[in-house]
């Protein structure tokens, strides 16, 4: 049966919303294909709005590797802004997808890529414009299977209940797997109906099925355990490793929106992972090993990407990127390349080191010297060795006055502020590093023109890292530290506007928190969040903290558990922490140690394993996988610019 | 002074270029290459992506202009823009087949096969239809009117016609509009100088078509101020969202009242 477009019912309505191109589609590279001839269709949501989820490089992947097969179909849904949302309610307008507007009940899959636990409310909207049921047990056989992935997903269990499965890890092969068996079971005549495919999945190993799971609980509040309650559904499912970078050099054919979008640039990856092993950082923990890809893919990717997209900025992502074993050769040759063609090049996420002020230099032949970004993270020295982020104070210091040194006017400190052990003092001190900052920038330069920027950001403790154990700070601290801080440099009229801060208040952090370690039983937060009108929670205008403690209070009535005792309660080795049968590789007594050694002021920093020996955190021999580092010596293809 | 430069210089062309006051200065910030043709451009905004805002559009256009390889000039200084210049861009959400722009090229070339390039690297619906050689004065003062079509579903011709004609009696027909300076009160009826209504008979349901020509002033009155004229003067009621089309633009013809070809000087000067 074919599926007719929602286009000419939606065409109407576009003139009484903002931003009507953001529901248009017919982005450059899209793809349109015929619904018949494909055997398993796939939604792919980015739970945020267009101008947002466009530019994600898990869903632009996702895409074309579904899309390069023929007998699979993938198109892009986003969230819908409230005005839209409104109009589609009152003319009965389902969620629909931008490539050929279909409506996305439809379709057999629905992936929804988290980044943050943010976007579950969003969830739901989709889910109920659709005409899905909200609860996966209330889904029928005409029903798509709800597919979550995604940082977040490697602990999915606040939205367990809405989400009938949920894949860890990198998605390029196990979406192809999954398509392979969705097809193998339609082909059957789609045999036991919903619940069978489910119960395949999850047999497979590499889906995680929360209906297939039983959690109880302690007369105290804690998971007294989680397990399977299927014959053969495994007791801990496991992440995905994409091992070889440079077979898979996607996206070949990025998508270029028509609309303003948040990253306007075409980004590679020029590794997956990082082992610096800092302590309260998810993506580091969970993407493990280390992979990189070789400076001549990243070349070609470049090349082509910068040629069918049009784009006049490069990103280099990673999470740690100057990490790379060749990235002085990749600067300097992409710097030689594009020389004098108006193309910049940008290289996110750097650590604090001289190092990287001769790449920003290079980065920066092609583009604006504008500022400087560091992320020393904890304010005192102290600190950072609890957070395994050992940068000293004298070391930032060199690196700023060499940045100052070299033309640069602008630097911008990342911090957070609730760390583990952190007092008022470790705070205030970010407020002095600042001003040595500034003391040191002029004194090189010679100026008084040069500003240093302090951003702080409310430290959140995440699943699968050695803080999974952390008590959370409750936000009448992190505002009184943050309040403090301001107040002792704003009193300092020597340096008056050449320090600027920019913060939030600790009340988002602690919702976050919420979704970030809850367990089955937030579920019900979040639908009663989302029946008040919760919707978009990372958007600041949007977000309302009062509406979470609320529904928090109503919907935990009862449990013994509350908002609190999600967040700033500190957990002990033995409680079972709600994502502890999804592995991610990492051994948890590993973690325990790691966290004790976080308390303990004789510890010893961890090294990175890339250069020193390797200190069990178990991903390798759990997962197969192995550190995938160069140098490999080769250089840029040359080629020839247009 | 020298010095502050020094620090901020960003791209360096070897091959020399301008100051940002235009005269050659190979030492001034970020030189580019000299301008040397300029061609001018008709394109439409056809189908869906008449929701294309000027802006959206104006980033589509410089990214095709990059992917089909044009020679386009760039302005000196520290954040360098392409040279391209957007004349009187329709409002989001109204349909174009007369859009112009004008660019400027380091490097002369054919207009046919620009034209071609540049279609090929814009999405269907972004058409590019004609390109010529930029002849004498400015594009922008040939502009002096629009020809609009506007299709109104659910309408029915008598009505259309009913309120057209107690529009066009009126004199003044005042209309208010938010604009970025707050709200204005303009006259609606003087800029229109002819207006015409018609039956669209391959709609489905009843749908009138109202065809008219509007001179360009300031400021600009709009397909939407005109039946914004046409409900408040002559009791017109649009249920569904009309849909605006501007069918040409160019320099308006007093006698007619008709709206001609803004390239006719153009060919000329080049044939």
């Amino acid at each position: 049966m074919s599926v007719e477009s929602l286009f000419p019912r939606l065409e109407p309505l576009l003139p009484s919303v903002g931003k009507p191109i953001q529901y248009v589609g017919g982005e450059l590279n899209a793809t349109v294909k015929d619904w018949d001839e494909a055997t398993v269709r796939w939604a792919l949501m980015y739970p945020d709005a267009y101008e947002v989820g466009l530019p994600n490089q898990g869903v632009q992947i996702l895409y074309e590797v579904l899309n390069e097969r023929d007998w699979i179909l993938a198109e892009r849904t986003y969230a819908v802004l409230a005005d839209m949302e409104a109009l589609m309610r009152e003319h009965g307008i389902g969620q629909f997808t931008v490539d050929a507007h279909r409506p996305v009940k439809a379709f057999d899959l629905l992936g929804v890529s988290f980044s943050t636990e943010l976007g579950y409310t969003n969830l739901l909207t989709a889910l109920d414009l659709a005409g899905i049921p909200l609860h996966a047990v209330d889904r029928g056989d005409d029903d798509p299977i709800v597919l979550a992935g995604g940082h977040s997903a490697f602990n999915p269990e606040p939205v367990a209940d809405f989400i009938d499965a949920a894949v860890l890890g990198d998605g390029e092969e196990v979406v192809l797997a999954i398509s392979d068996l969705v097809r193998e079971w339609k082909e059957e005549g789609r045999p036991g109906g919903r619940a069978e495919v489910l119960r395949r999945l999850a047999v497979s190993g590499g889906v995680y099925v929360p209906q297939l799971y039983d959690v109880t609980y302690l007369d105290d509040g804690r998971i007294g355990h989680v397990v399977p309650n299927t014959p053969g559904v495994p007791h801990r499912v496991t992440k995905h490793t994409l091992m070889d970078l440079d077979a898979w050099p996607y996206p070949k054919n990025p998508l270029v929106p028509l609309a303003e979008t948040v990253h306007e640039r075409y980004s590679v990856e020029i590794f997956r992972g990082c082992t610096r092993g800092c302590r309260f950082c998810q993506a580091g923990m969970i993407t493990r090993p280390v992979r990189e890809r070789s400076i001549e893919t990243i070349g070609a990717m470049v090349a082509n990407g910068l040629e069918k997209s049009g784009y006049e900025e490069v990103g280099l992502l990673s999470l740690s990127s100057a990490d790379h074993t060749e990235i002085g050769d990749v600067a300097k040759q992409l710097g030689d390349r594009y020389e004098g063609t108006n193309t910049s090049l940008s290289l996110p996420s750097t650590r604090v080191d001289a190092f990287n002020i001769t790449l920003a230099n290079e980065f920066s032949r092609n583009g604006r010297r504008s500022g400087l970004t560091f992320a020393p993270e904890g304010g005192s020295e102290r600190l950072r060795k609890v957070i395994n982020k050992a940068v000293s104070e004298d070391d930032l210091i060199r690196t700023v006055a060499a940045a100052y040194s070299h033309g640069w006017r602008q630097v911008k400190l990342y911090f957070m502020c609730g760390l583990p052990t952190e007092t008022d003092e470790d705070v205030l001190q970010i407020g002095d590093l600042a001003k040595r900052v500034i003391d040191v920038g002029r004194e090189v330069s010679g100026r008084r023109d040069i500003r240093c920027t302090v951003s702080i950001g409310g430290f959140v403790p995440k699943p699968h890292t050695p803080f999974q154990w952390a008590e959370q700070l409750d936000h009448e601290t992190t505002d009184d530290r943050l309040r403090q801080l301001r107040a002792s440099v704003q009193s300092d009229k020597r340096y008056g506007k050449a320090i600027g801060f920019r913060y939030h208040d600790g009340k988002p952090g602690i919702v976050e928190g919420l979704l970030s370690r809850g367990d089955r039983r937030v579920g019900k937060v979040v639908e009663a969040v989302w029946r008040d009108g919760g919707r978009f929670d990372g958007w600041s205008e949007h977000f309302s903290y009062d509406r979470w403690a609320e529904q928090a209070a109503l919907a935990l009535e009862g449990t013994g558990v509350d908002l609190d005792w999600f967040t700033t309660r500190a957990r002990e080795y033995d409680e079972v922490l709600p994502w502890d049968h999804l592995d991610s590789g990492l051994d948890k007594d590993w973690l325990w140690e790691d966290w004790l050694d976080a308390l303990d002021p004789e510890a010893l920093e961890v090294e990175d394993c890339r250069w020193t020996p390797c200190y069990d955190c178990g991903v390798c021999p759990q997962m197969g996988t192995d550190i995938q580092i160069g140098p490999t010596g080769k250089t840029l293809i040359p080629l020839t610019v247009v | 002074m020298r010095a502050r430069r020094a620090a901020k210089v960003v791209r360096v062309n070897s091959e020399g270029g301008t100051t940002l006051q235009g005269t050659p200065n190979p030492e001034a910030p970020n030189p580019q290459l000299p301008i040397v043709q300029k061609l001018r451009i008709r394109y439409t905004k056809r189908g869906r992506l008449r929701f294309t805002s000027h802006r959206d559009f104006a980033r589509a256009f410089e990214r095709a202009v990059r992917r089909a390889g044009i020679s386009i000039a760039f302005s000196s200084g520290f954040t360098p823009h392409p040279k391209i210049s957007y004349a009187n861009a329709t409002p989001t959400g109204a349909g174009s087949e007369a859009e112009y722009l004008e660019i400027g090229l380091t490097r002369a070339a054919d207009p046919a096969e620009v034209r071609e390039r540049l279609d090929a690297a814009l999405p269907p619906g972004l058409d590019v239809v004609e390109v010529v050689v930029a002849g004498q004065g400015s594009l922008a003062d040939r502009l002096e009117a629009s020809a609009w079509s506007i299709a109104l579903p659910g309408v029915s011709l008598e009505d259309l016609r009913s309120a057209a004609d107690a529009f066009w009696s009126a004199d003044v027909v005042e209309v208010e509009r938010m604009t970025k300076r707050g709200m204005r009160t303009f006259d609606a009826r003087g800029p229109v100088t002819s207006l015409d209504v018609h039956s669209d008979d391959a709609s489905d349901g009843p749908c009138a078509i109202l065809t008219m020509v509007v001179r360009h002033e300031v400021p600009s009155v709009r397909p939407d101020d005109v039946l914004a004229g046409l409900r408040s003067r002559g009791g017109l009621t649009t249920g569904q969202a009309p849909v605006a089309t501007r069918t040409a633009q160019g320099p308006l013809d007093p006698q007619t009242g008709t709206v001609g070809d803004p390239f006719a000087l153009d060919r000329d000067a080049s044939s």
